[in-house]
């Protein structure tokens, strides 16, 4: 027998020592590492519990059902008398409403100026470049503070000696440092018989595209136009709205009462810095995003488009655009992400979100742990959720690849 | 033969090609053109206005009150009222830092600027046995430079001790920014190294960490630093508060290095590992010496990047209680000369973080081009 194979042979016998063997090694490598992770935690638990022992405190969630005893000016309707678990969800309304409108403005301020952007206009593209720059390398907390300090607490009074002082826009909207005023749709008794004609609108327009879409499949070219679909879902309320006796929706406008607004909707001043904050700050985020992926495109299938006599919408709708949205969509998930999160920064201008309450909550209950868990999970469960949406529509757009 | 060449119509060429070609090349550019420089014009005036032409520079005690009465006396809109600034701008910078000690601060600048040239020349000259000097110079700074901050004891002649609540204004935002990334960085490399390792208890925990960290947004973690730490460590480890927000940056700061260094790992062709391997190099002098160099040379502007992020979110400790540079500002808003002034403190503070980070993304993106980075 040659060296080598006796060599082989004594490591198929297990002469390797087990301090040698790397399957050995590894579950023992992991072992110790769960141990002194395991050790870690339980010495931060057993210094928490020697804390709670000091205050005869005791780990629990049952302080959500008491009274809360402060008051919460700002969302859904909240009293002093109302309890924990409702503070919190205020928070939780709060921070979504913030988050929702803020995404769909910041994505719409983003395309309009990452297109600008890239504008053949010297002028327009150079606008939109300050405009990001400033905003990118400026802290949005320093934005944020000077938006509602030094400019909407600025902004003029609602009245002054019987006279409407506020920035009056049509509608009327009235924007002053107590925030902003607007006509707001509400509905009316016969609303009860209108809304199923909203859904019957959404199911023939759904079917509309349907049948359209087979009818691109079979023939490679569409029945009838796009229009029609637009016009029937368009139709079939204002048909209802016909038919049900009275307007099912009113028009709400506000109405100055003595130093307040009242009607419409009105927006605090503190909802409408941060929203505009948070807007302005992630849509030059958001256009950096759109200008990338429009460049990613290669100047080619322009081109080569242009050659086959598409025109130049069509160039944008059709060739353009989908392939820039493959490359968009994954940082535009982590602009929303970013836009949420940041949207705890409303603590520092007075705004009462999911964090801002819960600092209170803490405050008044002490129940320092608990509350933090909550908050942890409130965040990470809506960081989740949006990153599962958008995945979902990232699967859907990518699988277009080949 | 002589070839006579036409020059080009004079609107294709010079400025007027210029203009035609970037300005008025159809009707509804020309439109464009037209609105954006009524919305230039509308802009500028504005705040030239209010900046330059009705605003008040001197730095009289109580200037900005009279200036604010007299406006409104004649019955316009008030100018700038720039004293605020200058009155304050040492409050800005260093804040409650001792007066007598601010030498210290301009000693330890002058400690990185001539390290940071130092540098520069080097990398330029590429003096490969040089620059291990200048590593060794900017490791061994940070003890100095520290120990120039902060000081010995109380009663010591040389160098009293500067309590760390006393560091605040730019000096505070500053050292919040770069102990927050150095003190991340190596922890960074730990976890991606855990988060890519094939042992599952290690890749499981680093991941979580990971994904928890970067779920929640900063104040959160800034919340645990200052309030869950006191309450999960033992009651005779207490740390000041400027130390508990340095910890929670650097928890929160490590778990975005982590994914940019993962980033640098996954560049790394398999060859590399293989090679490494044949030589003979166990795991460990592998990652020490082949690896990680080249991951971390690929994700330096990523670095970068995270770093300037980071610069501006040290503005969060606001929210704690900490005085950085946009805290300074808030609290000179409520000076009884300065009441209302915020328009003026907060441009200012704008502009501090705008020349910062602005200048730090031009320097990163040069370096990008210097050291081939943009051509992979």
């Amino acid at each position: 027998m040659t060296h080598g194979s006796s060599t082989y042979s004594a490591a198929r016998h297990g002469a390797v020592p087990f301090w040698r063997d790397v399957r050995v090694l590894r579950v023992i490598a992991q072992v110790i590492f769960v141990i002194v992770v395991l050790a870690i935690g339980a010495w931060l638990i057993g210094n928490y519990r020697a804390w709670l022992a000091e205050r005869n405190l005791t780990f629990s969630y049952r302080f959500l059902r008491l009274e809360a005893s402060f008051d919460l000016a700002e969302g859904i309707p909240f009293k002093s008398t109302d309890s924990y678990a409702r503070a919190f969800l205020v928070g939780v309304v709060n921070t979504l409403r913030v988050a929702g409108v803020g995404i769909v403005l910041a994505t719409l301020l983003g395309l309009v100026t990452g297109v600008a952007r890239l504008s053949h206009n010297w002028l327009v593209s150079h606008i939109a470049g300050v405009y990001i720059e400033l905003v990118r390398n400026t802290p949005l907390l320093v934005q944020l503070f000077f938006l509602y300090f030094a400019v909407i607490l600025k902004l003029p009074q609602l009245k002054l000696r019987d006279e409407i002082t506020a920035i009056t826009l049509p509608g009327p909207t009235y924007l002053s440092n107590r925030g902003l005023a607007m006509p707001w749709p509400r509905s009316s008794e016969s609303f009860g018989s209108w809304w199923p004609f909203l859904i019957a609108a959404l199911a023939v327009a759904l079917v509309l595209w349907i049948l359209r879409a087979r009818g691109v499949e079979h023939t490679g070219r569409p029945n009838f136009s796009f229009l029609w679909v637009v016009i029937a879902f368009f139709a079939v309320p204002a048909i209802g709205w016909l038919v049900v006796p009275g307007s099912p929706l009113t028009l709400d406008v506000p109405i100055i009462k003595g130093l307040r607004a009242e009607g419409g909707t009105i927006l605090s001043a503190e909802y409408v810095a941060l929203t505009f904050g948070l807007v302005i700050y992630t849509g030059a985020f958001i256009a950096e995003v759109v200008r990338a992926g429009i460049q990613a495109v290669p100047k080619g299938q322009t081109e080569a488009a242009r050659a086959q006599g598409f025109t130049e919408m069509q160039i944008l709708r059709l060739i353009v655009l989908p392939q820039a949205l493959r490359v968009i969509i994954p940082p535009l998930i982590s602009q929303y992400l970013n836009l949420t999160k940041n949207s705890s920064l409303a603590i520092g201008i007075g705004f009462l979100d999911l964090y801002a309450v819960s600092r209170t909550m803490l405050n008044q209950s002490g129940r320092v742990v608990e509350v933090f868990l909550m908050i942890m999970a409130a965040y990470l469960s809506m960081s989740l959720s949006i990153s599962l949406i958008m995945n979902v529509v990232n699967r859907r757009i990518q699988i277009v690849e080949r | 033969m002589t070839a006579t060449s036409e020059r080009p119509p004079v609107t294709e060429v010079g400025a007027l090609g210029w203009l035609k070609k970037n300005l008025l090349s159809t009707w509804y550019d020309t439109l464009l053109t037209v609105g954006s420089l009524a919305f230039i014009y509308w802009v500028l005036r504005g705040f030239i206005e209010w900046a330059i032409t009705k605003a008040t520079f001197s730095t009289e005690p109580g200037i900005c009150k009279e200036a604010r009465a007299a406006a409104t006396a004649a019955g316009e809109t008030a100018g700038a009222c720039w004293s605020v600034v200058n009155t304050n701008i040492k409050v800005f910078m260093s804040g409650r830092y001792p007066n007598e000690e601010v030498w210290r601060i301009w000693v330890s600048l002058g400690i990185v600027a001539v390290l940071a040239s130092l540098t520069w020349l080097i990398w330029r000259s590429e003096a490969a046995r040089a620059r291990r000097w200048v590593v060794i110079g900017w490791l061994s700074s940070i003890p100095v430079i520290t120990i120039l901050l902060s000081g010995f004891s109380e009663e010591g002649r040389i160098l009293p001790l500067v309590a760390t609540e006393l560091w605040s204004g730019l000096l505070l935002t500053v050292v919040l920014a770069v102990v927050g990334i150095g003190a991340s960085f190596p922890l960074g490399i730990l976890l991606a190294l855990g988060r890519r390792s094939e042992l599952p208890a290690l890749k499981v925990f680093c991941t979580m960490y990971i994904e928890l960290i970067r779920g929640v947004p900063l104040i959160t973690v800034l919340f645990m630093s200052q309030l869950l730490l006191p309450i999960f460590l033992p009651p005779q480890v207490r740390f000041g508060t400027v130390v508990r927000a340095l910890v929670g940056m650097t928890l929160f700061s490590a778990a975005y290095s982590a994914e940019n260094i993962r980033g640098g790992l996954a560049a790394i062709p398999i060859g590399q590992y293989e090679a490494a391997k044949a030589v003979g190099l166990n795991n460990l002098l592998m990652m020490a010496f082949i690896i990680l160099p080249q991951a971390i040379q690929k994700v330096i502007p990523a670095i970068v990047g995270q770093f300037i992020s980071l610069f501006k979110d040290t503005t969060l400790v606001v929210i704690i209680g900490l005085l950085d540079l946009l805290g300074v500002a808030k609290a000179v808003t409520a000076q009884q000369d300065f009441i209302g002034l915020h328009k003026e403190v907060y441009l200012f503070a704008a502009l501090v973080f705008f020349i910062c980070s602005y200048a730090m993304s031009y320097g990163s993106r040069r370096l990008e081009v210097t050291m081939g980075m943009g051509e992979r």
